[in-house]
């Protein structure tokens, strides 16, 4: 199992790789398990990237010559 | 003292060259950046590439020059009858004593002239290959980050995030903020592609813009726009105008939202259902697991079964406890598991316990090996009297000397 955090696309092409193994049913019983487990941790933060309640909506402000830095944008008001 | 020597010795008399610098500083600096309206005449195209040309209206004539290196940036080019909006800077031709409007953009005026305009660099840029279905890159399946380039007080920053944090609460949205119309809008937006791509960490690009007029919708239809969008290493979004608004940009992106607000559907439309699609899998892969485990319990019960304690060799022994630790782990790590599937782990725990031989031992029962063969003695026949018998208990074991020995003996 990588060490590295998957994108959100890979961690759920991982899920339906497991799944789709478990579902063919040669693994061994443990090795069934590691899995189970890998894609309980993986859907756990897909779900956590999808729940993430705050927006996050910012501008980026050029500061000087090729540098940049985000601020928080005033969102325009309904009108 | 003749009263012109008078006049002379109060003002100030210019030699030619310096009343020619002198306006020529007094003009160039008044007029370094404007846009004049009129009509080309006598346009000709010098050997060296510069064109020569004269704007004139009712009133007056002005002489114009358009380099060759500002010439093939544009995308219209003065023709005798066309009437144009020049920008440039006005400068002084010294020797002749004429002053001259450097251009440096050409646009035509009128609906009818940006249409040929339109029309011709669409034309270009097709045979160039830049509108080719497999110059498009693919829009990323779950983008993160995306950029907003666009005006951050319009319409359209609003619908597209409105419309995004509808679909996915967690997306993160940058505003690249550009003017999307008028003087420079083109510059910026071009300069925003590119800073975003050496900027990078950015999913998609989306160019936002609400609906207008051609004119206001130009700078999208301007050539350097049209380059940005298609030297663009993250995939860039077009969501210029109305549905029926088709801009320049619009065919050099990697794909067309037909409004501002349809954009985020656009590029988020894996997350629209992909939480059904997440627990379905991972409901899935339980019933797989567990189902699994069921196999793998009947498997040990058939073993008891059959040889029953008589048989009870370390390899069950130890793969009990594999299992046992496995289970452990798992439940441990099913974090969202129901009620009911907790209950059937745990009760599925107990009876792989209950098959250790270790538990047995802890009911009270015991083991009776035979003190020479080391086999477990299960029939008085096993044993005579005066063998020397060795019984496990739970706890520790004694050695002892079989003293009677029958069948109906407890």
């Amino acid at each position: 199992m990588p060490k590295k955090k998957l994108s959100f696309e890979d961690a759920m092409k991982r899920i339906e790789e497991i799944v789709s193994d478990l579902e063919r049913g040669e693994l061994p019983l443990e090795k069934s398990l590691d899995r189970f487990e890998e894609a309980v941790k993986l859907a756990r933060s897909c779900q956590q990237t999808l729940e993430a309640a705050q927006k996050r909506i910012s501008k980026l402000v050029r500061t000087e010559e090729d540098s940049f830095t985000l601020e928080p944008l005033d969102e325009p008001s309904e009108d | 003292m003749r009263p012109i020597d008078d006049a002379i010795e109060k003002e100030k008399v210019y030699s030619v060259s310096e009343i020619t610098s002198c306006i020529k500083d007094a003009i160039e600096s008044e007029f370094a950046q404007v846009w004049v309206i009129g009509e080309v005449s006598n346009c000709k195209v010098h050997s060296s590439g510069h064109t020569y040309f004269t704007l004139k209206d009712d009133g007056a004539q002005m002489r114009c020059v358009l380099f060759s290196g500002s010439a093939r940036r544009l995308s219209v080019l003065p023709e005798n009858g066309l009437k144009i909006y020049a920008r440039g800077r006005v400068t002084v031709y010294e020797k002749q004593g004429q002053y001259e409007l450097i251009v440096t953009t050409v646009l035509p005026t009128g609906k009818g002239e940006l249409y040929i305009a339109f029309s011709k660099l669409k034309e270009k840029l097709a045979e160039e290959g830049l509108f080719d279905p497999e110059r498009k890159q693919p829009l990323p399946k779950f983008p993160s980050r995306i950029a907003v380039v666009t005006s951050p007080t319009g319409a359209a920053v609003r619908d597209v995030i409105r419309a995004a944090t509808k679909i996915h609460q967690g997306v993160e949205l940058v505003v690249y903020p550009v003017r999307v119309q008028g003087e420079g809008a083109r510059d910026e937006i071009s300069q925003a592609v590119a800073d975003l791509n050496s900027l990078g960490g950015f999913d998609v690009i989306i160019l936002a813009r609400g609906g207008g007029s051609i004119e206001d919708l130009w700078a999208f239809n301007e050539e350097i726009v049209a380059r940005a969008v298609s030297d663009s290493e993250i995939p860039v979004v077009s969501a210029v105008g109305h549905e029926i608004d088709y801009t320049i940009a619009d065919f050099v992106a990697d794909a067309r939202a037909p409004t501002p607000s349809a954009a985020p559907a656009l590029v988020l439309i894996d997350y629209v259902d992909v939480k059904t699609r997440l627990r379905s899998l991972m409901q899935q892969a339980r019933s797989e697991v567990f189902g699994l485990i069921e196999r793998h319990g009947q498997f040990l019960t058939g073993l008891r079964s059959h040889y029953g304690l008589r048989r009870v060799s370390d390899r069950l022994t130890d793969r009990a406890r594999d299992i046992d630790e496995m289970l452990v782990r798992a439940e441990t790590s099913v974090v969202s598991m129901t009620d009911a599937e907790a209950a059937r782990l745990s009760r599925l725990k107990g009876e792989f316990e209950a098959l250790s031989p270790t538990a047995t031992l802890e009911r009270g029962y015991s083991i009776c090996f035979h003190g020479d063969t080391k086999k477990i003695v299960k029939s008085y026949k096993d044993v005579d009297v005066g063998d020397s018998v060795s019984i496990k208990f739970s706890e520790g074991g004694v050695v002892s000397r079989v003293e009677k020995r029958g069948k109906e003996l407890t």
